[in-house]
């Protein structure tokens, strides 16, 4: 798509949240490893657990939530703070959340894994797979109800070997659902490389089979999947079914922080940086002229405090009294 | 006015009843349109609200639970229909790792008013993969309610509070109570229905025959298999006084508790598989309270730790039934 196609305010817009995802994940990479060295115990730290960060797929959540409304559902993966920031969940309580406070979205309840926003629908999951039938039903719903919105599951190159992707499909299909199936293929599900489990070339191939559009796109080219989502969101919201778009990413990090990585060659690590989004995407405004270095160097300043705020009031944050722990089992008490 | 009903009607009886007067309630499952389920629990819903809010689905148990939780996070009240329980396998991580858990990694956000009916029991040669019970497996986890009807009455009841309930529930129904044409009939579980709606609140056991002697606690068919036994030992001067559960979460502990109080003894009979199950949990919540206080060691009769066998002969063995209850009574009041 043409540059010049998309409002200035868009580009921008898209511009920052990419920085403040990175920003955001190379601060969370940092803080993860307070107390957890020289020996790794992954309890230790502000943040304990699993940690997966999204470097590198910035544009994937980006192009992708830019076309979306609040009413718009999301249902992301393991690895879903680039996708909960781009569909707005709130960012200091998101913070929290990671950090296990009190003020987090869930009270300290959910976690990096299990991020519940409800004001803007966003949801996520720790389970592969899991997020494709979610969405489904957001779209059942909205079929139902005679309402626009539209649902978005978000799964890994590793989840479609899962069955609910195929059960997913077909039904979404069958049904006609307003869902996007957002493929984030990274080419590695923890240490196992994309060919080494998927049979198909393009996992948008997979889309003939289930009688929907598919379509692979370059993750490096934010403007790419601005174009391709634009498209299946439109077609979704008018009522005409889903579609299936592979968005190739990269992982620039590992599965989880603390991941050695040594299943990755040197190779694969260097082309994965070298088809990092933010750069290009900031190159291409800078050469447009859309944004100076001066506008650039601002932002990032900008983005920096914002998250710098978002993690000092996350630890500045009590944590929760240790009793709650029983509440909320069921609605209206256990 | 009440009218007789087996359970089958009970239920699409109480289904129909609250799809008329809630929009956002609908059913899903396989089987569940022009068949009207398997086990009839859907009869006559079709021609009533349409393909729309009763829905055919492929077998693809994932997607058709899960997206129950997606359109539940988007304020619909699904009703899903998992055929037969011994098939939860494969749709069990959306039920025990999404619908169970969201309310409570919400921190209550995010509410799961679902219901999700399945068939339970054997006795009809079946066999392994086609018999069980298995409702202790879904009381162990936290986030699910449990609903066990044992005649039709209590079944509509029962599931117009599962409906009306804004957390997710399971409703298992015994096949052999639903008053079935291919299932010899137990003519004590079709009971007067009134046509009106009325609730039976979760969590309220029914004392269904008063005795001083021995406490006997069941559900579903074994609430039967109680009864004449009880019947037959009144003959020889033993008072059993019968428990039905009605429901194991939220579980009524202080009815049993009451009841073991005044007998001093109490069995708990079970169809469903003997460790770490229904019947050791209530034993264990009554010693806990008034262990020093029984005339007698509890005991448990259950379905043996072994997958359920096909031969006539090998099932009858394995099942509890009235004479094994009546020889551990007569040991118990010696």
């Amino acid at each position: 798509m043409a540059i010049g196609e998309i409002p200035r305010e868009t580009l921008l817009l898209m511009y920052r949240t990419m920085l403040k995802i990175r920003t955001y994940e190379e601060t969370l990479g940092k803080i993860y490893f307070e107390g957890k060295t020289p020996a790794f115990d992954i309890a230790a730290s502000p943040i304990p657990g699993e940690l997966h960060l999204s470097s590198g797929q910035e544009s994937a959540a980006v192009g992708t939530c830019i076309h979306l409304r609040p009413d718009d559902v999301v249902v992301g993966t393991h690895r879903a703070h680039h996708f909960a920031i781009a569909k707005g969940v709130d960012f200091k309580k998101m913070t929290a959340e990671i950090f296990g406070k009190e003020t987090g979205l869930s009270r300290g309840k959910g976690g990096h894994m299990h991020l519940f926003d409800t004001n803007v629908n966003f949801s996520c999951s720790g389970i592969v797979g899991a997020s494709f039938p979610q969405a489904i039903g957001a779209g059942i719903a909205a079929k139902m109800t005679k309402k626009d919105y539209i649902g978005v599951a978000v799964g890994g190159d590793g989840a479609v070997n899962q069955g609910t992707f195929h059960e997913s499909l077909n039904l979404a299909s069958l049904w006609k659902l307003p869902v996007i199936f957002i493929i984030e293929n990274n080419h590695w599900a923890i240490s196992v490389a994309k060919d080494k489990s998927t049979a198909v070339a393009d996992i948008s191939e997979r889309a003939k089979a289930y009688g929907i559009p598919g379509v692979s796109v370059d993750g490096q080219d934010v403007l790419a999947v601005y174009e391709v989502t634009e498209k299946a969101i439109e077609r979704a919201r008018k009522g005409e079914g889903p579609s299936l778009i592979e968005i190739k990413v990269s992982r620039l990090r590992g599965h989880f922080e603390g991941d050695a990585q040594l299943y990755r060659s040197e190779e694969d690590l260097k082309l994965a940086k070298e088809k990092d989004p933010v750069p290009k995407f900031e190159k291409l405004l800078l050469e447009k002229e859309i944004i100076t270095e001066k506008e650039i160097e601002s932002i990032k300043k900008i983005i920096e405090e914002e998250v710098k705020e978002a993690v000092k009031f996350a630890r500045k944050s009590s944590y929760p009294k240790p009793e709650e722990a029983l509440v909320n089992v069921f609605e209206g008490g256990n | 006015m009440g009218r007789k009903l087996p359970m089958y009607k009970a239920i699409s009886e109480a289904i129909s009843q609250e799809m008329e007067k809630n929009n956002n309630i609908f059913v899903m499952g396989e089987d569940t349109g022009i068949y009207g389920g398997i086990f009839g629990a859907t009869t006559g819903l079709l021609e009533k609200f349409g393909a729309e809010r009763i829905k055919d689905t492929p077998i693809s148990e994932s997607a058709f639970i899960g997206s129950a939780l997606g359109a539940a996070a988007k304020g619909m009240r699904p009703i899903v229909e998992l055929m037969f329980v011994d098939f939860f396998g494969v749709g069990m991580d959306q039920l025990y790792n999404h619908i169970a858990k969201v309310h409570y990694m919400s921190d209550g956000g995010v509410k799961m008013p679902v219901v999700i009916m399945t068939a339970i029991g054997g006795g009809y040669g079946d066999a392994a993969q086609h018999s069980q019970c298995l409702y202790s497996l879904f009381a162990h986890t936290p986030g699910l309610k449990i609903v066990i009807p044992s005649n039709s009455y209590d079944a509509k009841g029962l599931m117009i509070s599962a409906i009306r309930d804004d957390n997710p529930v399971m409703y298992f129904f015994h096949k052999a109570l639903m008053g079935l044409g291919w299932i010899t009939p137990l003519e004590e579980a079709i009971k007067e229905v009134p046509e009106e709606t009325y609730i039976i609140p979760l969590g309220k056991a029914k004392i269904v025959k008063e005795g001083n002697d021995v406490t006997v606690v069941a559900v579903a068919k074994m609430v039967y298999e109680a009864l004449w036994a009880a019947k037959e030992l009144e003959k020889e001067g033993i008072n059993v006084e019968v428990i039905d559960l009605r429901t194991l979460v939220p579980l009524d502990k202080e009815t049993v508790i009451n009841s073991t109080k005044k007998t001093g003894r109490i069995l708990v009979v079970d169809e469903d598989y003997k460790s770490y199950g229904m019947s050791g949990e209530i034993i264990t919540s009554i010693t806990e309270h008034i262990g020093d206080n029984l005339k007698s060691l509890p005991k448990r009769l259950t379905y043996p730790d072994i997958p359920i066998p096909y031969s006539r002969a090998l099932e009858k063995f394995a099942l509890p039934d009235k004479d094994k209850i009546i020889k551990i009574v007569k040991d118990m009041v010696k």
